[in-house]
């Protein structure tokens, strides 16, 4: 079992924005979890990335319990995320931005800063390397050093995805990311996802965009008001009854 | 490379200037004020690291400053200490006092975090103000000795206690310099972009906080504890919030964030503030509204103005290379390059 949650709950207040949730991410496959706004697909996400500790269930990674360690701790076992609206630095390039994100491989103290050491030299250089790579592997090579306020929304989410790999991470949770993206480009979104899987990353993902998902996603969950109400193949899925009625029950799906 | 060439001759060049600045003026008074500068320098640096770098605005500093101070003033005339190992001790106590308190403050974020530790300064405040017998209260402590003998150099004279700080502030800003151009500054400027996302990258934000704070306070008391051994008396106005405002209008006004803010910020108000005297009290009326502007409008100060200049020529230069290129490759497109033309002119 890659990762696993086992009656995973979140409850803010009265509201149960996760249910019970059973839900398996299947190593090497696109995972996708879709649901109307406010279906707690976020709320999920963060619960498995340790932004929020959960009020009850268990998330299992490799064997191992992650349920209560802290978000930069999960991130180091190597589950990174991206989140629903790109928090990248504006003000500053994208190679600037991306940079850091191998920070965590490295272990380069204010010591080796100061100093110059060896160490950091090399390790500079590593997370330097690593930046160019990714930013080589979403296509972004040559806005490396533009500014991201310059960016349009689909560079922006490329440089999101960068980053999130160059923490080299084993799985990632994309939250919606081909949001404020016109449709040519959700394609060509839709194409780096599954390089990025070539490439050995198994992915999870939110997404409203339907037909995006119906050709992308492997298995795919579907949450209502928290709970999960089915699962399976995209094929199982567009021929499911709740979900059918999920949907037309008022909750409109972009 | 020319960049770079271009920033070490102004690096050089301003060294130089600050060599030579006594030797120049050989006015015993500007020399006081400028060595004062250079004091709070270090101060807005320690502040600019956490403050501009890791995205913590602290309050508290005017009271790390004051326990530098108080710490040197008490270990020279109390304990009889030698003024360097005081110097020392100030800056590692100010470093624990900053410890601990950093251990809870940044447990809060942004305004939370600011209001925080203006309470903690207040709190430094009144512990100076009130504790009569350690720190002598209102009366503040006199007789704090210059800085002894290292070999045949003596501090005594305003010029050798002018280069002793400006030893220091050098320091200070090497130490800056080489933390921001780091892995280790990069951390620190992920956490001040977002916090979540630094933690989502696998920094361990309260870690890295910790220090960003730590190396604050101890800046902040490196001023203090200089500052005692340079005017020799202190009383507890100095750790009083008025401090903290200044130490951030000259940041603010130089450049939060910026590795030059704090030296063009401090030696323009403080100047200013001199030839503007004669207003007294009157002179915020100055400084008010010129901070309101800049907040506003360039809320990177001075030196964002003029990065932000250097910035555009840059994008300008680099429109008018690529449009060359397109006048080579397609001279038969005229419409196209016309189209270059217009998008230049409005850049
Ligand atoms: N930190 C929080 N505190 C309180 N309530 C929250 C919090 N985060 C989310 N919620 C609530 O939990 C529910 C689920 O929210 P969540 O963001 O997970 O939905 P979502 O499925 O991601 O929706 P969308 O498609 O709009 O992004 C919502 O009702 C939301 O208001
Ligand atoms: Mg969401």
């Amino acid at each position: 079992m890659f990762l696993q949650t086992k009656g995973l709950t979140k409850q803010f207040g009265g509201l149960v924005a996760v249910n019970k949730v059973d839900f398996t991410v299947e190593k090497g496959k696109i995972n996708a979890i879709i649901g109307p706004n406010g279906a707690g697909k976020t709320t999920f996400f963060n619960l498995i990335s340790g932004f929020h500790p959960p009020s009850a269930g268990q998330v299992i990674f490799k064997g191992r319990d992650i349920t209560h360690l802290p978000p930069d701790q999960i991130a180091r076992l190597g589950i990174a995320r991206t989140f629903q609206t790109t928090h990248l630095f504006e003000q500053s390039t994208v190679l600037d931005n991306v940079i850091v994100g191998h920070r965590l491989r490295t272990s380069s103290t204010l010591w080796d800063a100061i100093f110059r050491t060896a160490r950091h030299q090399r390790e500079e250089k590593q997370c330097r390397d690593k930046a160019l790579d990714v930013l080589d592997f979403v296509g972004l090579t040559d806005a490396a050093d533009r500014l991201v306020a310059g960016l349009t929304q689909e560079a922006k989410k490329r440089a999101a995805f960068a980053l999130a790999l160059a923490t080299d991470p084993e799985v990632v949770f994309l939250d919606e990311p081909a949001a404020g993206v016109n449709p040519d480009e959700t394609d060509g979104l839709a194409e780096l996802i599954r390089k990025m899987v070539e490439r050995g990353v198994t992915v999870c993902l939110i997404e409203h965009k339907m037909q995006m998902i119906m050709n992308l996603a492997d298995k795919i969950m579907v949450l209502n008001f928290g709970e999960k109400i089915a699962e399976g193949t995209p094929h199982e899925i567009m021929n499911n009854e709740d979900v059918i009625r999920a949907y037309l029950g008022g909750n409109a799906i972009a | 490379m020319s960049v770079l060439l271009n920033r070490r001759t102004v690096v050089t060049g301003l060294i130089l200037f600050a060599v030579l600045f006594p030797f120049v003026t050989r006015n015993d008074y500007v020399i006081h004020i400028m060595t004062l500068s250079f004091i709070w320098m270090i101060g807005v640096y320690g502040l600019n690291l956490l403050a501009g770098y890791t995205g913590y605005l602290s309050l508290a500093h005017a009271g790390f400053f004051a326990v530098g101070a108080y710490s040197l003033g008490l270990l020279t005339v109390e304990a009889g200490v030698n003024f360097w190992l005081a110097l020392i001790l100030a800056c590692l106590f100010t470093g624990i006092l900053g410890f601990l308190i950093g251990m809870i403050a940044l447990r809060t974020r942004e305004h939370f975090f600011a209001i925080y530790t203006l309470c903690v300064g207040y709190i430094i405040y009144l512990v100076i103000y009130k504790w009569d017998g350690l720190t002598g209260g209102v009366r503040g402590l006199i007789g704090i000795p210059a800085p002894s003998n290292i070999g045949p150099i003596s501090f005594t004279s305003s010029i050798s206690q002018y280069f002793l700080v400006l030893f220091f502030l050098l320091l200070t800003i090497f130490f800056i310099y080489r933390i921001v151009h780091s892995l280790t500054g990069r951390t620190f400027m992920a956490i001040r972009n977002s916090e979540d996302l630094a933690l989502t990258l696998g920094i361990s934000t309260m870690k890295n906080k910790l220090v960003s704070f730590v190396l604050s306070t101890i800046f902040a008391g490196l001023a203090g504890a200089l500052y005692a051994g340079f005017v020799r008396f202190i009383g507890p106005d100095i750790g009083y919030i008025t401090i903290t405002f200044d130490l951030l209008i000259y940041l603010l006004i130089g450049g939060i964030g910026t590795m030059s803010g704090p030296i063009v910020g401090t030696l323009l108000i403080v100047w200013l503030s001199q030839y503007l005297q004669f207003l007294q009290d009157y002179r915020m009326l100055v400084f008010g509204p010129l901070l309101a502007f800049l907040i506003i409008f360039y809320p990177w100060g001075i030196v964002g103005i003029f990065q932000q200049w250097k910035q555009k020529r840059q994008a300008r230069k680099a429109r008018s290379i690529h449009q060359e290129e397109n006048r080579k490759d397609e001279v038969e497109l005229d419409a196209g390059v016309s189209a270059d033309q217009e998008q230049v002119r409005e850049g």
